[in-house]
């Protein structure tokens, strides 16, 4: 069973301090540690326990500069076979759509039983691009995936749905599915894992190579025609418990007490 | 003639909460641009909803089949893919929901309309669609503007709006034919599953201990159950912690886990994804530690304590201890 893996580098956020750049189009990414989208690790850690279990090969894909071989690195690390990178940097001002085409031009020439996304990236979060690319190929597809168990020609795949339902569907196959967190555990990759995976060799490719004109992939074939970000006002309604950790915690105490905890 | 689709989500004969978030946002923009709101309603047997829809909307636009009885991308596609075509509404509205997460992308790709995904607000100013939306992990507001085109497609974020409920109208009902079924993939429906016993019933508890990410490892657990011990918590947590395993899903608070509305709420090490927030927005008291002091949860928190929580949780359960 052969898989495909769309993945993506994003900056880790979470314990950053973001900043706006001038133009306040984009955070400012000078400070930023990169990393592999949250979704992504998930979908490529279920493409490779599928392999594992049904025997097959699984392709990861990427589309950025070359800083993004890390993620393909990784990948491989996890147990995928061969990565491609779509080096270009037409795609910096791409919606979704752009995105999808571009992934579009490199898995339609593919053969493949899965193509796996994450639902989102944790930087844009359209959570487009894996269905978009789905649509351009013509495939069924199943979103907000909790769970695939492989058939003879087809899949049930478990989708999460609101208030801790899930809803069961059966795709036949080839599909394309859309990996939510959780779906299982990813190994951890150590920095010999990724020594180890040095010698494979990435396979590049660009928009010319793929086709894709200007007015299809980058800001002119954007649906967005202006971006202006702002940081919100956080902690507005809070009042902030300040002065030493003793005295937080006395305070926070009685704040406890006082809206009915144990005394 | 211009106007503004709100397609209705319902499941197993129950409309769900989202329809009347976007009725109300369908229903200000409509009375801003001068223009009407139609509800557009696929399912099977759905006269029920029919009637609360027709007291929010100037229009029903009702298409019946077995085929549309429960979601499934297939059937919605192709039936709402032949609807706006033929209708060119200005706006159509769909909930950032797992079924509207899973039908807008492919049909703004068969319908050529700019799509926007999880937004929380949305204007139509002049020939353009402006809308507010998050990026960066929740820490980021990002304004945008559409390219000019006959019709756009927005999902909405649950729980932005409040519910339109009742707005004294009285649209009338149109049957849409059902249309012979083309371009299908042969994704089937087969069933829905709710998840088995649970250990304990965290939207029954009246404080809640609630941990995230910020807790690091699952070592660090049994450090929060002993503070939860202390002031009579039930320890739940946010998503992370139920995808690692660390607690089971059934702790989980959240869109798709609980929703909750302690007297206490306690976030611990929980950046407070609106996912996370629309589960404990509306507990009395908020009281979030977290050492990102621009993290999302002091927006909802009532109190915010700026710190690590595995620093401040030991001496804050020193003090009950000792009183």
């Amino acid at each position: 069973m052969n898989i495909v893996v769309c993945v993506k580098q994003v900056p880790e956020v979470s314990d950053a301090d973001l900043e706006i750049n001038r133009k306040g189009s984009d955070i400012d990414r000078e400070d930023l540690e990169f990393e592999i989208n949250e979704w992504d690790n998930y979908a490529v850690e279920e493409a490779v326990r599928l392999k594992e279990a049904h025997g097959g090969h699984v392709t990861v894909i990427t589309l950025g500069d070359e800083d993004c071989e890390d993620v393909l690195r990784q990948s491989l690390a996890m147990g995928a076979d061969e990565a491609i990178l779509i080096d270009e940097d037409g795609f910096e001002m791409s919606d979704a759509a752009g995105i999808a085409k571009g992934l579009h031009g490199v898995v339609k020439d593919l053969s493949f039983d899965i193509l796996l996304t994450g639902v989102q990236s944790s930087d844009n979060s359209w959570g487009q691009v894996g269905l978009i690319l789905a649509e351009l190929l013509g495939l069924p597809y199943a979103s907000l995936v909790v769970g695939i168990e492989m058939g003879d020609g087809k899949a049930t795949v478990f989708r999460e749905l609101e208030s801790d339902t899930q809803e069961k569907v059966e795709l036949p196959l080839p599909a394309a599915m859309t990996v939510q967190t959780g779906i299982n555990t990813p190994r951890y990759v150590s920095i010999l894992g990724i020594k180890k995976v040095r010698k494979i060799k990435i396979k590049e490719t660009d928009a010319d190579e793929l086709n894709l004109s200007e007015d299809e992939i980058g800001a002119e074939g954007s649906c967005v025609t202006s971006r202006k970000l702002v940081i919100p006002s956080i902690g507005g309604a809070a009042e902030m418990l300040t002065g030493s950790l003793d005295d937080i915690c006395n305070k926070a105490a009685q704040i406890i007490q006082d809206k009915g905890g144990l005394v | 003639m211009e106007n503004i689709f709100v397609i209705a989500e319902h499941r197993q004969g129950e409309i769900r909460d989202i329809t009347f978030e976007m009725l109300n946002l369908g229903n200000s923009l409509a009375k801003e641009n001068d223009m009407t709101v139609t509800s557009v309603l696929l399912g099977k047997d759905t006269g029920d909803i029919q009637e609360k829809l027709q007291k929010a909307s100037d229009r029903v636009l009702v298409m019946d089949a077995p085929e549309l009885a429960d979601y499934n991308a297939d059937y919605y596609l192709a039936a709402l893919e032949g609807i706006i075509k033929e209708k060119t509404p200005r706006l159509v509205l769909i909930g950032h929901t797992s079924a509207g997460m899973d039908l807008a992308p492919p049909l703004s790709v068969r319908t050529g309309a700019p799509l926007a995904t999880d937004c929380m607000d949305v204007r139509l100013t002049g020939d353009t669609l402006e809308a507010t939306r998050q990026v960066f992990g929740g820490k980021i507001n990002a304004e945008l503007s559409l390219k000019p085109s006959a019709t756009y497609m927005v999902t909405v974020r649950p729980g932005c709006f409040p519910d339109a409920g009742d707005l004294g109208k009285s649209a009338e009902t149109d049957t849409i034919p059902v249309p012979e079924w083309t371009n299908l993939r042969g994704r089937h429906f087969l069933e829905y599953l709710t998840s088995e016993t649970e250990d304990v019933d965290i939207a029954a508890a009246d404080i809640l201990v609630s941990v995230g990410r910020g807790i690091g490892k699952p070592e660090n657990i049994p450090m929060v159950e002993e503070f939860a011990t202390a002031i009579g918590a039930t320890v739940s947590c946010s998503r992370p912690v139920a995808d690692k395993e660390w607690l089971p899903k059934s702790r989980q608070v959240g869109v798709s886990g609980k929703t909750v509305k302690p007297k206490i709420y306690i976030a611990l090490g929980i950046s407070g994804a609106f996912q996370h927030q629309a589960g404990m927005k509306n507990a009395d008291t908020i009281i979030a530690v977290n050492t990102d002091a621009a993290a999302p949860i002091f927006s909802v928190a009532h109190y915010g304590i700026v710190g690590d929580l595995l620093q401040v949780i030991p001496v804050l359960t020193e003090k009950f201890k000792n009183a």
